[in-house]
């Protein structure tokens, strides 16, 4: 065989292998979304959504622990929605060189990825443990601490896109730094700095380690703050593993909800964000 | 002349207030960017705190032992560390090659116009939360690896000499090959697109030389894009790695939990998280409490590590492409 034809068939059999990893990703989505398609159609009827978490054996729904997930998903954007965008303000108007920026932004990097099971060990000893129980406030807590980093990441980076020229025009019309950030610079990144907000509700409407230690689960219905709350992820932990078959479907059920809302919420983010004004 | 003055003193009073409320912004901003910092401390603290009564009884050697008795209140982190290491490694050995054959069909062979789609479907897979990773795994894939798969590895590679032991023991579907397994498809997405991002900022006119002294596109990957994004490449493997470490719910579901250390790899075992996950809430008496959260301590510590590693190649090559 000649060197030639040796470096095309070398050649082929890396393109052919690379196009079938990707078939291989792409393969394991199908499968899951598949899977649990299958599965929690079943689960999924009126009574999912006005019945409470069933003991063994009997029926019922998910009522409370979807209220529990959406209430504690909410009260942790209303924390950490305005903790993020100003942290990331502050890294992109005013630290773009300073040493304090940098540390600050690698902390967060770190933050970012830091595994999220930890982040319920710190509420749990900074909150569960001088409160003396569980509550949806520490869930709601643990989960704002792990959306701060996803919003202060893509605030700053889309705060950077805005054109400087935009901001030296405000400037020069005599408006403090304060009114240029508010006014122009937020003004013309809103529609990125809402794709972060989105992609980071995304991911914590179905984070379920730091809620384990924090929110706990709770049978009943509840819209205590300070006691312990059901929520979607728990409840699908506990379901699923468990021995019962009536168990096991609402756990498919909630995990196709949980699923579906996800990617409606990731999809819209992306949307939102090719719309963005301003283009990487 | 006094209406001017009156004027420039508006001015005055409002440039005032004006560097008034923008000093008062700056401060607003800056307590919440250091609320970033503090937040990393207090984890450390809480941490530490929380793990020095354990650290206190069984001294450094708590890192070494090889044992785990709630009753007897005994324990050692090794069996999770391992489990931790030895899950990890099984993601990145089927991980990384799949990520990189992906990256690569993403930016050199697919046509343009599905570059977009294809890309954002594979980042699909990082959206999907981990406890549906765990529950898919558990019903789905742990049955169908207890009966095709496992029982063909210990046909094949179980007979064989040396690696055999790593393939011992009957098939059960759940353990520690399985929990590699999901973990390789969870980091997958997170690899990938940093590759994709890092092959990009590959100048056009390198790989176009190349492709005009006639090398095949293997080539121009292996010779011309892998050199100058080696250390984008590998920040993306250490991010990946960083991921899987920390992994719980997916793991959890998958692994057994089983404090044993076992050499084969088709056998339960426990990770750090999956331990810390299952646990945690039923840990009775103070010593037990404290052992886990040195567990989370010490994944904590080996996290940090990785990711921080990860994070000054990132900046490395941002350098590099900049300069």
């Amino acid at each position: 065989m000649d060197l030639y034809a040796r470096r095309r068939i070398i050649n082929l059999a890396v393109m052919g292998l690379s196009a079938l990893a990707t078939a291989f990703g792409l393969l394991w989505l199908a499968l899951v979304l598949c899977t649990l398609l299958a599965n929690g159609i079943a689960a999924i009827g009126p009574a999912l959504f006005t019945q409470t978490t069933p003991p063994p054996g009997s029926t019922g729904g998910l009522a409370n622990a979807i209220f529990g997930t959406v209430a504690m998903t909410v009260l942790a954007t209303l924390i950490g929605t305005p903790t993020g965008i100003l942290a990331g303000t502050f890294l992109a108007e005013y630290a773009r060189d300073s040493r304090f920026g940098e540390v600050v932004r690698f902390v967060n990097d770190i933050l970012l990825s830091a595994p999220s099971i930890i982040i319920g060990l710190f509420v749990y000893e900074a909150m569960v443990v001088h409160m003396g129980h569980f509550s949806a406030w520490a869930g709601a807590v643990a989960l704002a601490i792990i959306m701060v980093p996803v919003v202060v990441r893509t605030t700053e980076d889309m705060l950077r896109l805005v054109p400087d020229s935009l901001r030296e025009a405000a400037a020069a019309l005599g408006a403090p730094r304060w009114k240029v950030i508010v006014l122009v610079a937020y003004r013309a990144a809103v529609q990125g700095m809402l794709t972060g907000v989105l992609l980071a509700v995304a991911r914590i409407s179905g984070e379920t380690a730091p809620l384990l230690f924090t929110a706990l689960n709770n049978q009943f219905w509840s819209a205590d703050l300070n006691a312990p709350m059901a929520n979607l992820p728990v409840v699908i932990f506990q379901f699923a593993m468990s021995p019962y078959a009536d168990w096991q479907t609402l756990a498919w059920g909630g995990a196709l909800l949980i699923t579906a809302a996800i990617l409606v919420l990731s999809i819209t983010a992306r949307v939102l964000a090719s719309w963005s004004s301003f283009k990487q | 002349m006094t209406a001017d003055t009156a004027g420039e003193a508006r001015i005055a009073e409002g440039a005032k207030r004006g560097a008034a409320a923008d000093a008062a912004f700056r401060a607003l901003t800056f307590l919440f960017a250091l609320l970033v910092l503090l937040v990393l401390c207090g984890i450390i603290a809480a941490l530490v705190v929380g793990a020095l009564p354990a650290l206190r009884t069984f001294g450094l050697g708590f890192i070494a032992a090889d044992i785990w008795n709630p009753v007897r209140e005994k324990f050692g982190a090794l069996a999770p560390i391992y489990g931790t290491l030895v899950t990890s490694l099984i993601a990145m050995l089927i991980g990384i090659p799949i990520a990189f054959g992906v990256a690569l069909f993403i930016t050199e062979l697919c046509p343009a116009w599905l570059k977009r789609p294809l890309a954002t479907t594979i980042e699909l897979l990082a959206a999907i939360p981990s406890i549906i990773y765990g529950i898919w795994g558990l019903f789905v894939l742990a049955p169908f690896v207890q009966e095709y798969v496992e029982p063909a590895l210990i046909a094949s590679l179980g007979e064989l000499p040396g690696i055999g032991v790593l393939f011992a023991g009957p098939p059960l579907g759940i353990g520690v090959l399985t929990a590699g397994f999901i973990l390789a498809v969870m980091v997958l997405p997170y690899i990938s697109s940093i590759m994709r991002d890092v092959f990009e900022t590959v100048p056009a006119v390198l790989k176009e030389s190349a492709y005009a002294l006639g090398a095949t596109t293997a080539e121009v990957v292996w010779r011309v894009v892998l050199p100058y994004a080696r250390v984008g490449v590998i920040g993306g493997i250490l991010l990946g790695l960083g991921r899987a470490l920390g992994e719980t719910m997916a793991v959890t579901f998958v692994i057994g939990n089983s404090h044993h250390i076992n050499a084969s790899i088709l056998q339960p075992g426990t990770t750090i998280s999956a331990s810390l996950a299952n646990e945690f809430t039923e840990a009775v008496g103070d010593l037990y409490v404290s052992s886990l959260i040195a567990l989370g301590l010490i994944l904590f510590v080996i996290t940090f590590i990785v990711l921080a590693l990860a994070k000054l190649m990132l900046i490395r090559l941002q350098r590099q492409a900049g300069s």
